[in-house]
């Protein structure tokens, strides 16, 4: 299984995610200018603040070159995996249905949190059981999860809501407790969690090694 | 020509910063002031004014979350007249 | 009046004294011009020249067996074994944060990050001591929250995880607040990198943000008299760019990685200015600098102006003429503005061109070197400097629960998680002890497996150096020698940001002379060389100075970070036991401070037999077999107890030797290590502590800290003590 790991000017937890990945298979960088994804069976869009967080999170970064490859990758079914930064590229880009806003509490957040898996049938949780408790850190000032009511009902009816915060978790103000989603195909995932700072027992839990793994037992979606 | 856009998150989402502000207000002797929202400004100067709706649409602003509202404001050297 | 006439009454408007004039004067074999007058102005500044402050500065030990680099580049360096080095160092950013806290603080950062990556150093870690007045005052609520907020906003934009820092609020800042940013980098050794301007020929490269009015200040005295009046120009307040920063950090080191710089400097204070004459005079060249070819913000910028702007995010660098596409390709591909200004030549001197047109001609060691240094004329106050607090409680009349309550939401010593949790500590994958879990910030050095790790903390004190200047400091030292010991880290270096009064005024000159003789004599007992620091003076107003304030940064190394208890309690029937030459008294207590009194003296301090502590605390640690360590500081050994059982979630039973409460309880001073375990390793601690005092104190266990001394009892329960010390700060804010 190759990974690969978008880089944006701004991004600060793509090193995180490529050593994370590189437990679980190859992996390698991806720069933002170029349209090639090397290769890479699955693409993961990390944290940070590309531009800055300039207008929008994730606003600009949305439109890089290789946010198109990125795209098309995903129209033909190859997973993709946003990691809070990456969750609102994604968002921005309109492969994932809702948008994240500001935080409730108006101020950057870091702490570990408690997610409950609500769907263990995605490519990326596959590793999980429905009800499992994920202990993975949390870092953003704009992740509050929002989506039309109507837009939300529906995600939950189709099973696109895959990571909730537990009872008391919820750490931005985010609808329906949301922490992570899916897309209606199921391949491509955003979660505002950091997964890859949750695989080294060293630094904290590792929990969120459960989604590289996953995603690394996969099949490969065939050419 | 110059133009300015104004964003503002969509009624109906919540916006904690105009809330804050909302409460700060009384506490600094302003009676009255309600339904704050806070929002962006843009101020370009632009060739070709039939640009800017899909300037508005596709990046400056994020019509899920957001309105904005579009004024031009001429070719002439004040900033602050109208168009 | 002429012209020279004219200037030569603003040298005292820029804060030049009539002598300073004359010497320069005398070492341009003339008068200077308006942009000689400028950049001499800035750079026989205190804040450039340290002019009263380096030759005390001389009498600090420097050297050491790990030190790569040691005062007078961007930063120190000390080898951490395997190939690699760490950079580090502290800086203050005061008189901007009482501005503006958010962007003060905000660029405070921004600096030092600069100061570290400028060495070649990948900034890994960040840590911040702040200090302001007390919570009670309004201004000192919006202060702390605004510069958190800062320090938050810069240092996770950039993606360096913040690791640590204090909070602590003393009436004496309430006008001079102290921010003081701290930043530790890793680097191959290879890659640490000089900032002397080499080989003649060689061209001068600005790389990054443009450069706009940022920070003329009081230099606009010189501006033409159009633009002197029209004030939106010049804003007083640095705005910072993170993510600027965060493109010339990945820029600069992978320039350096490829080889294709000779040397790099931070623009900081005074801006080209200072940067582009210090490259010089290490190099033993001159410098040439074309003001037209920069690239600036604001049309219509005066030389002088584009000379000593502070506009943020800018590195000036040399780079070979051979090599000059190469890192201009480099910089393009990661969006870095990178503009050739000017050339390294052999005429020692700083010439500045505008139009073709020499417009400032001086020689470098005049503005590096020659800046007069001062003595300070140091005399013992004959009266109290600072005003006494004002008491909160009474303990002769409060229950022994309550005053263990009152110290944990007494706001230094309450849990600054509030403040901590705005702030990424994790970005790197190096964390493996997290704010509030243990004495010391520890990093991996490798993020992905692999051996050894850092251990970094940041300490300062005023209330007790203003008891004492020289015992005040040499706890400082110790305290954070202590909290490396903890987490079994060996100190191998030392940065240091001194936070003084007037220097001018002798009982402020005695404070800092005192402090200085204190941190020589810490250091050189320890054997931990100064590798850097800063030093901030004329913190003062009407009404009074600052406590006197060092603040210390230390780094050190470690084995096995795996092995490394944290601070908390854990286990039912683990041992408990005191261990080191713990001494407490009242003096310099926060006790003391809330019963509103205030020493002038403490106990004299024995380095020997604190060092021995250290050593048996680092060994333990390393050993693995504690469940935990915590070294004993603010509130004292009640508070430490209470801290441990937070932080566990469970409660202990202790019994003293000592008939009543306090002192023992409550009283404070070096030299004393809570530590729990297996009773059988505790004993086996116990044995092997030689001179070092192990004194059993009781059992971990129960929901509540129960402490017996004499007839004397308290009892409170951990969620109460919890609440008491989470809550403080919050409550307060809201």
């Amino acid at each position: 299984m190759k990974f690969g790991v978008v880089r944006f000017p701004g991004s600060c937890d793509e090193v995180d995610a490529l050593l994370a990945c590189r437990r679980f298979g190859d992996a390698e960088l991806l720069w933002h200018g170029d349209r090639d994804l090397r290769g890479a069976d699955a693409v993961v869009i990390p944290g940070g603040f590309s531009y800055g967080d300039y207008l929008r999170a994730g606003a600009i970064a949305r439109f890089s070159p290789v946010m198109e490859a990125v795209a098309a990758f995903a129209a033909d079914g190859g997973p993709v995996l946003g990691i809070c930064n990456g969750f609102q590229v994604l968002c921005e880009a309109g492969v994932l249905p809702g948008a994240l806003l500001p935080n409730t509490s108006l101020r950057f957040v870091c702490r570990q949190v408690d997610v409950v898996v609500e769907n263990a049938d995605t490519s990326f949780t596959r590793a999980c059981a429905r009800g499992d408790l994920l202990s993975i850190p949390g870092k953003h000032t704009t992740g509050r999860y929002y989506a039309p009511a109507d837009d939300l009902d529906r995600m939950e009816a189709n099973g696109q809501v895959v990571l909730r915060y537990a009872p008391g978790e919820n750490p931005n103000g985010a609808e329906h407790d949301i922490a992570g989603v899916v897309n209606e195909a199921g391949n491509v995932m955003g979660l505002m969690p950091h997964p890859e700072h949750a695989v080294d027992p060293l630094t904290g839990s590792t929990d969120g090694g459960k989604l590289f793994e996953s995603l690394a037992a996969r099949e490969p979606v065939l050419a | 020509m110059k133009a300015r856009v104004l964003i503002r998150p969509k009624e109906g989402i919540l916006d904690p910063q105009g809330q804050t502000v909302e409460r700060a207000l009384p506490a600094l002797g302003f009676h009255g002031a309600s339904h704050v929202r806070i929002g962006r400004l843009v101020e370009l100067e632009l060739d070709d004014p039939e640009q800017l709706p899909a300037m508005c649409e596709k990046l400056l602003a994020n019509p899920l979350i957001e309105d904005y509202e579009v004024e031009l404001l001429g070719t002439g050297d004040s900033a602050n007249g109208a168009p | 009046m002429s012209e020279a006439a004219a200037l030569s009454q603003r040298h005292r408007q820029l804060g030049l004294t009539d002598h300073e004039y004359e010497l320069i004067v005398e070492k341009l074999e003339r008068e200077p011009n308006e942009v000689e007058l400028a950049v001499f102005s800035l750079m026989w500044s205190e804040h450039c020249a340290y002019k009263h402050s380096k030759l005390l500065l001389r009498t600090l030990p420097t050297e050491g067996p790990a030190v790569l680099m040691g005062p007078g580049e961007n930063a120190g360096a000390v080898d951490v074994g395997g190939g690699l080095a760490v950079a580090f160092k502290v800086e203050s950013h005061n008189h901007p944060s009482a501005v503006e806290p958010f962007q003060g603080a905000a660029t405070g950062v921004g600096g030092i990050l600069r100061d570290v990556f400028a060495v070649g150093a990948r900034p890994i870690a960040t840590l911040d001591s702040l200090r302001f007045g007390e919570l009670d005052s309004s201004r000192s609520r919006y202060l702390l929250d605004r510069a958190v907020a800062g320090i938050g906003h810069y240092g996770n934009s950039v993606g360096v995880a913040t690791v640590g820092g204090e909070i602590y609020f003393e009436r004496p800042y309430e006008h001079n607040c102290l921010v003081n940013a701290m930043c530790l980098g890793i680097a191959p050794r290879e890659r640490l990198t000089r900032s002397a301007a080499a080989g003649v020929g060689n061209h001068l490269v600005l790389l990054g943000a443009l450069t706009g009015r940022d920070g003329i200040g009081g230099a606009s005295v010189l501006a033409s008299a159009e633009l002197a009046e029209d004030e939106d120009k010049r804003p007083s307040v640095q705005i910072g760019d993170p993510f600027e920063e965060k493109k010339l950090l990945e820029c600069c080191l992978e320039l350096l990685d490829r080889g294709l710089l000779e040397s790099l400097q931070d623009l900081g204070a005074a801006g080209l200015t200072s940067s582009s004459s210090e490259m010089a005079s290490k190099g033993a060249v001159g410098v040439d600098i074309e003001v037209d070819r920069v690239p600036l913000r604001e049309p219509g910028m005066e030389p002088f102006e584009v000379m000593i702007s502070e506009s943020q995010e800018r590195m000036l660098c040399v780079v070979e003429p051979g090599r000059l596409d190469e890192v201009l390709a480099l910089c393009e591909r990661w969006e870095v503005r990178a503009t050739p200004i000017g050339t390294v030549t052999d005429t020692r001197r700083l010439r500045v061109f505008a139009g073709g047109e020499i417009v400032g001609d001086m020689p470098v060691t005049a503005l590096v070197d020659e800046c007069p240094l001062y003595e300070l004329e140091p005399e013992a106050p004959a009266e109290p400097i600072y005003p006494a607090p004002r008491p909160r409680v009474d303990p002769l009349h409060i229950p022994a629960d309550q005053q263990l309550l009152e110290l944990l939401r007494s706001p230094s010593i309450a849990s600054k998680r509030w403040a901590f949790e705005q702030y990424d500590s994790i970005v790197g994958s190096r964390s493996a002890r997290r704010a509030g879990a243990a004495d010391a910030a520890v990093l991996a050095l490798a993020p992905d497996g692999g051996e050894g790790a850092l251990a970094v903390v940041i300490d300062g004190n005023g209330r007790r150096v203003a008891c004492d200047p020289y015992t005040g400091t040499v706890e400082v030292v110790l305290e954070c020698a202590a909290n490396l010991a903890c987490v079994g880290a060996e100190p191998l270096g030392l940065t240091n940001c001194l936070n003084f009064g007037n220097p001018e005024k002798p009982h402020i000159a005695w404070q800092l002379t005192e402090s200085v003789r204190g941190l020589g004599d810490a250091c050189r007992a320890l054997g931990v060389p100064v590798v850097g620091g800063n030093v901030s003076l004329y913190n003062e107003g009407s009404e009074g100075p600052i406590f006197p304030t060092p603040v210390v940064g230390m780094v050190g190394v470690l084995p096995d970070p795996a092995r490394v208890p944290g601070m908390g309690f854990a286990r039912e029937g683990n041992a408990v036991a005191l261990v080191g030459p713990f001494r407490p008294v009242a003096w310099g207590s926060e006790i003391e401070k809330l019963t509103g009194g205030m020493s002038n003296q403490l106990p004299p301090v024995d380095l020997e037999v604190q060092r021995k502590a250290l050593e048996l605390v680092r060994e333990a640690a390393r050993s693995g077999r504690l469940t935990s360590i915590h070294d004993v500081s603010d509130g004292g050994l009640g508070v430490a107890l209470a801290e441990c059982c937070i932080a566990g979630g469970i409660g202990a039973e202790v019994e003293l030797e000592w008939p009543g409460l306090a002192p023992m309880l409550w009283g404070e001073g070096p030299g004393g290590y809570v530590v729990s375990g297996p009773p059988e390793a505790v004993d086996e601690l116990a044995g092997t502590a030689g001179e070092v005092p192990v004194r059993r104190l009781g059992a971990v266990g129960g929901d509540a800290l129960a402490i017996a001394a004499g007839a004397a009892r308290l009892r409170v329960q951990v969620t109460d003590l919890k609440t008491a010390h989470e809550q403080a700060i919050p409550d307060l804010l809201s």
